[in-house]
C-alpha cells in the first residue's frame, strides 16, 4: 500500500454561468413576479398596495405552511388535518381579544400589542397541545402508510371543525383590529394598510428564526439531516420520534399562529376558514418543493403575489391562478422550486 | 479466549413478508476486525441493520458486551456504543463535512484529538471542511462516513462494504485508516466483497449463506485454503 | 350469472343474502316502498352506488386518493343540465349533455393524473383538493353559463315526469307515472354501469391495478407502466362518475353546487368506501345502502337524544343532529384504524 492517493479536486468550481444559476432561479421567481407586476399594472401606487397585500398574504400562509412541510420532510407525514389547527389558532386568538376589548380598543400601541401578544399566545399554546394530542391518536398509528394517512388526518379535520362547531356555535365571528392598528398610512402615494406591514413583518422574524434555528443551532441540524436521511440520524444516536413530535407540535403553533394573523387580516372568522386556507397551503408546499422551508418561503411569497396581482388584473381569475400558478411550475421543475434531497 | 463484544444466537428477521434471517449464530470478539463474508443477497447487509436496530428481528439474542440489546431502538443502540458506517454511506448531502461531523459528536464539539487523527488519516475532509457533503466525490463520502462513525467513543463498528465503487487508490487510504483504528484496539465488524482487502485487514470470519452462518474461523485459515474459499463463497483466488 | 358478475363472487353467504336483498329492493322499490320519499331515497342509493363503486376504483383498486370525485359527478350533471339548457328538451340532448360532461371528466382526470402522478401518489390528493375547489368557486361565479348558487333547473322529456301515465292501469296498487318510469332508468343504468365496473376490476387491468396498489415499486420493476394503468384508472373513475351525475340529474331535474359538488358528498363518498370495504366493490353496493339509511335515521334519533339531555352542559350540542359528521368524523378514523377491510371484509372473514 503506497502513498498515492490523488488529491480529489471538487468538480463544482468550472460549471457554466446557467449551472451555477440554476439553483437561484427559484429565488429570483419573487423579484421578477414583483416586477412583471410593476409592467403590467397600469398605476404605480396600485402595484405598490397590491405587492404589500401580496406579501402579507404570502407570509401569512409561509407561517402556516412552513411546519406542514417539515413534517413532511421529517417523517414522510402528509397532515391533511392542518387546517384545523388554523381555525382553532384563529378561534382561540379571536375570543382572547374579544376579552380584551378594553386593551385593543384603547389608542395605545403598546396596549394593543400586548392584547395581540397574549392572544397568540393563548393560541399557540391552545394549537400546539392540539397538535401533540393530534399527533398521539391520529398520526402514530399509521406512520408509513400515505393513504391512511391521508384518510386519517382527513377525519381528524372533520372532527376538530365540528368540534368548533360545539364549542363556539356556528356563526361566523367579527374581530376588528386593535385600534392602532386599524388604518393605512400613505407611501409614495399608495395607501399601505398598516396591518398588512405588521404581518410581513412577522412573517419576516418568522421565517428568518426558522432558519436561524435550521442553520445555527444542533437541533437544527438533527432536523435538516432528518429530512434527508431519518434512518442514519437515528444510527448516530438521536431519537427522531421525540424530534418529530417537537416539530409536529411548533408546526401546529406556528400554523393557530397564522390563524390569529389571518383572523385579523380578514378581521371575521368561520370554522372552515382552514380549510379554505389549506387549499393555497397545498400548492405552496407543492410547488416549494415538499420538505423545503426554503422552497415554502419562496412559494408562499409567489402565490400571494400571483392572488394579489391577478384579483386586480382579473378578479374571476384568482383562484384559477394559483392552479395555473402550479400546473406550470409543475412543468418545469415536477419535484418542486427547491426539491429536497432524499435518501430512499 | 476473553468474552465477545457481540454474540448473535438464532437471529431471525423478515423484511415484508420475506425471511432474510434464518436463525444467524456467531461472536464479534474483542478487538480486531470480524469480516462477515458471502454472496450478494447472503444476509450480510441485513445482519448489519438488524445489530443497529434498523430491522427488528423477529426471534433471537443479540448481546452487546453481554446486555441484550436487540429491541432497542437504533439511537439506543449507537448511545451504547456502536458506529454505524452504512452500505450507502448515509452522508447527509445538505450539510457541509463540518455539520456532518459535529452531528455525530452527542453533545456537539467533537474531541480534538478525535478531530486530529480525522484529518490526518483523510486530508480530503479538512480540504473541504466546509464544503457541502453532497458535493464530495464517492470517495470522500466514504471517507466521511467513516470519519463520522469515529467521532464518538464506540464498543464496535459495524461497517458495510465501504470499498464498493471506489478506485484503488482510496480503498488503500480507507485501508490504512481502518488498519490504525484496528491496530488502537477497536473491535470492528465489517462486510466486503473485496477478498484482498477483507484478507489484509481482517482478523476472524464468518461466512454467511442464505441467511445463516455457514462457517466462522481465522482469516488466515480461510486465507490458506483455496479450496475453502471457492466452496464457501465462489470466490477464485488471483488478486494481486 | 357468475358471467354477469364477471366471476366475481361475493364469497360470504350473508354478504350474497345482503346484495340480494338490496338487488331486489332496489329492483322492485315503487311497489314495495310507496311514497315519492321512498323512491327518492332508493334513486339516491341506486346513484350513490355508482359514485361510490366508481370511487373505489380509484382508492381500493388504485390506491390513490382523489377529492375532486365530486368535481366529475358534477361535470355530468352539469353537462346535461347546460346541454337541455341550450338544445332544448329531448332525448337526444340528454345523452349529447351526458356524454360532453363525461367526456370534459375523462379530459380533466387525464391531464390532472399526468401531471401530479408522474411526480408522486399523495400530489394527486392535495392538487385534485385545490382544482376541485377552484372548480367550485368558479362554478358558482359563472353564473350564466351554470346557474351560480342557485343552479338550473331541468326541463326533460315529459315521459320522465309525474305529470306522464305510463298506463291508466294500476299494477300492485302502484300508478305507473313518469316518476316510476324515471327510477326504472335510473335503475337499469346503476345496474349497467355497476356490472361494467366489476368487469373492469375482474379483468387483467384490474389485477394490474391492485398489483401496483400492493407494490408500485416492484409492478415498475416487472414492467408496467405505474403512471399509466393509474391515469387510466383515473380517467375511468372519472368518466364513470360523471355519468353517475348525468344519471343523477335527470333524476332531480335540478343541478345545483351544493347538490353535486359540495365537499360534504365528498366527505360522504370517502366514508361509504371505507365503512363498506375498500377494493370489494360489494362494499360500495352495502356501505351506501346503510349510509343513506342511516343518515335518515340517525339524524332523527341525535335529535331525540339533544333534546332528552337538553339539561346537561356541552353534550346536547355535540348530539345536535348538525353535528352528525362529527361522530361520522369519528367513526371514519376508527374503521380505518381498526376495520380497514370494512363491512365486506368482516363479512369475508379476512383481516
Amino acid at each position: 500500500m503506497t502513498d498515492t492517493a490523488p488529491t480529489h479536486a471538487p468538480k463544482m468550481t468550472k460549471l457554466p454561468l446557467s449551472e451555477r444559476l440554476k439553483p437561484w432561479l427559484p429565488v429570483l421567481l419573487v423579484p421578477v413576479l414583483i416586477v412583471l407586476g410593476f409592467a403590467l399594472i397600469p398605476s404605480p401606487s396600485s402595484w405598490l398596495t397590491l405587492t404589500v397585500s401580496g406579501l402579507a398574504m404570502g407570509m401569512m400562509i409561509f407561517v402556516i405552511a412552513s411546519g406542514m412541510t417539515l413534517v413532511f420532510g421529517l417523517m414522510d407525514v402528509i397532515n391533511f388535518g392542518h387546517g384545523a389547527f388554523i381555525s382553532f389558532g384563529a378561534f382561540v386568538g379571536t375570543t382572547v381579544l374579544l376579552a380584551l376589548a378594553s386593551m385593543t380598543g384603547a389608542p395605545s400601541l403598546m396596549l394593543n400589542l400586548l392584547a395581540v401578544a397574549l392572544a397568540v399566545l393563548a393560541a399557540m399554546a391552545v394549537t400546539g397541545a392540539l397538535g401533540w394530542g393530534f399527533e398521539r391518536v391520529i398520526v402514530r398509528p399509521v406512520y408509513g402508510s400515505h393513504l391512511k394517512q391521508i384518510l386519517v388526518t382527513m377525519g381528524g379535520l372533520i372532527v376538530a371543525e365540528q368540534l368548533i362547531y360545539v364549542i363556539w356555535g356556528g356563526q361566523e365571528i367579527v374581530i376588528a383590529r386593535p385600534e392602532t392598528l386599524k388604518g393605512a398610512i400613505t407611501f409614495a402615494g399608495a395607501a399601505l394598510e398598516k396591518y398588512r406591514l405588521v404581518a410581513v413583518g412577522v412573517g419576516l422574524i418568522v421565517f428568518l428564526s426558522l432558519r436561524a434555528v435550521l442553520r445555527r443551532t444542533k437541533l437544527g441540524l438533527i432536523v435538516r439531516a432528518g429530512v434527508e436521511n431519518p434512518e442514519m440520524v437515528q444510527a448516530l444516536g438521536y431519537n427522531i420520534t421525540r424530534v418529530f413530535v417537537g416539530v409536529f407540535v411548533a408546526g401546529s403553533a406556528l400554523a393557530g399562529l397564522g390563524g390569529v394573523m389571518w383572523a385579523l387580516y380578514q378581521e371575521i372568522i368561520t370554522a372552515h376558514m382552514g380549510n379554505e386556507i389549506m387549499i393555497l397551503v397545498f400548492i405552496v408546499v407543492i410547488i416549494g418543493g415538499l420538505g423545503s422551508v426554503e422552497g415554502c418561503f419562496i412559494g408562499a411569497l409567489t402565490v400571494g403575489l400571483v392572488q394579489n396581482y391577478a384579483a386586480f388584473l382579473e378578479p374571476k381569475l384568482a383562484l384559477i391562478s394559483n392552479i395555473a400558478l402550479m400546473v406550470a411550475i409543475l412543468m418545469w421543475r415536477p419535484m418542486g422550486m427547491v426539491p429536497v434531497v432524499k435518501a430512499k | 479466549m476473553s468474552d465477545p463484544i457481540l454474540r448473535l444466537t438464532g437471529v431471525k428477521t423478515d423484511i415484508a413478508q420475506y425471511h432474510i434471517l434464518h436463525g444467524v449464530d456467531f461472536e464479534v470478539p474483542r478487538g480486531g476486525v470480524t469480516m462477515l463474508l458471502g454472496r450478494n443477497g447472503a444476509g450480510k447487509t441485513t445482519t448489519l441493520r438488524t445489530i443497529m436496530g434498523l430491522w427488528k428481528p423477529h426471534a433471537g439474542e443479540i448481546r452487546l458486551d453481554g446486555a441484550p440489546i436487540q429491541g432497542l431502538s437504533p439511537a439506543q443502540i449507537a448511545r451504547r456504543g456502536i458506529g454505524f458506517v452504512p452500505e450507502d454511506m448515509g452522508i447527509f448531502s445538505d450539510l457541509t463535512v463540518e455539520e456532518n461531523i459535529r452531528l455525530a459528536a452527542l453533545d456537539g464539539h467533537p474531541i480534538p484529538e478525535r478531530l486530529d487523527w480525522i484529518f490526518g488519516a483523510f486530508p480530503a475532509l479538512r480540504t473541504f471542511w466546509k464544503s457541502a457533503a453532497g458535493t464530495l466525490s464517492g470517495g470522500q463520502k466514504q471517507m466521511l462516513s467513516v470519519a463520522r462513525a469515529v467521532v464518538e467513543d464506540r464498543e464496535l463498528y459495524l461497517i458495510d462494504e465501504p470499498s464498493k465503487g471506489l478506485a484503488p487508490a482510496i480503498v488503500a487510504t480507507l485501508a490504512r485508516a481502518l488498519k490504525d483504528l484496528k491496530n488502537r484496539g477497536a473491535s470492528i465488524l465489517m462486510v466486503e466483497q473485496n477478498f484482498s482487502l477483507a484478507r489484509a485487514l481482517g482478523d476472524h470470519v464468518a461466512v454467511m449463506d442464505d441467511g445463516r452462518i455457514v462457517w466462522t474461523g481465522a482469516m488466515a485459515e480461510l486465507a490458506g485454503d483455496t479450496g475453502l474459499q471457492e466452496r464457501l463463497m465462489g470466490l477464485k483466488m488471483e488478486q494481486a | 350469472m357468475m358471467r354477469i358478475l364477471s366471476g366475481d363472487s361475493p364469497k360470504s353467504a350473508l354478504l350474497a343474502v345482503l346484495l340480494v336483498a338490496i338487488l331486489l329492493s332496489l329492483a322492485f322499490a315503487p311497489f314495495l316502498f310507496p311514497g315519492s320519499r321512498s323512491l327518492e331515497t332508493a334513486a339516491r342509493i341506486c346513484i350513490f352506488i355508482v359514485l361510490v363503486a366508481s370511487y373505489d376504483l380509484l382508492l381500493g383498486y388504485g390506491g390513490i386518493v382523489s377529492f375532486a370525485h365530486t368535481m366529475f359527478f358534477g361535470m355530468g350533471a352539469y353537462g346535461l343540465a347546460i346541454a337541455t339548457d341550450r338544445i332544448g328538451t329531448s332525448y337526444g340532448a340528454l345523452i349529447l349533455g351526458a356524454l360532453a360532461g363525461t367526456a370534459v371528466a375523462g379530459v380533466v382526470a387525464l391531464l390532472t393524473a399526468l401531471l401530479s402522478l408522474r411526480v408522486r401518489a399523495i400530489f394527486f390528493a392535495m392538487i385534485t383538493l385545490a382544482i376541485a375547489s377552484a372548480v367550485a368557486v368558479l362554478v358558482s361565479q359563472l353564473s350564466g353559463f351554470t346557474g351560480g348558487e342557485d343552479g338550473m333547473n331541468i326541463r326533460i322529456p315529459r315521459e320522465l315526469t309525474p305529470a306522464f301515465r305510463l298506463f291508466d292501469a294500476e299494477v300492485l296498487g302502484q300508478r305507473i307515472n313518469g316518476k316510476v318510469v324515471n327510477y326504472y332508468l335510473v335503475f337499469a343504468g346503476s345496474l349497467i354501469l355497476f356490472l361494467t365496473m366489476l368487469r373492469i376490476v375482474n379483468s387483467p387491468f384490474g389485477r394490474v391495478l391492485l398489483a401496483i396498489r400492493e407494490n408500485a415499486f416492484r409492478a415498475e420493476a416487472i414492467g408496467y407502466r405505474v403512471v399509466y394503468y393509474r391515469a387510466l384508472a383515473t380517467c375511468l373513475s372519472a368518466m364513470i362518475a360523471a355519468l353517475a351525475g348525468a344519471l343523477f340529474a335527470i333524476w332531480l331535474r335540478y343541478v345545483g353546487p351544493a347538490t353535486t359538488l359540495g365537499m360534504e358528498i365528498m366527505m360522504d363518498i370517502l366514508l361509504i368506501v371505507v365503512i363498506g370495504g375498500m377494493g370489494t366493490m360489494y362494499g360500495a353496493v352495502v356501505g351506501t345502502t346503510i349510509f343513506v339509511l342511516a343518515q335518515n335515521y340517525l339524524k332523527s334519533l341525535m335529535g331525540g337524544l339533544s333534546e332528552a339531555t337538553a339539561g346537561l352542559p356541552l353534550i346536547p350540542d355535540l348530539l345536535n343532529p348538525d353535528r352528525w359528521l362529527l361522530w361520522l368524523g369519528v367513526l371514519f378514523i376508527l374503521s380505518v384504524y381498526f376495520f380497514p377491510t370494512g363491512i365486506v371484509g368482516r363479512l369475508r372473514g379476512t383481516r
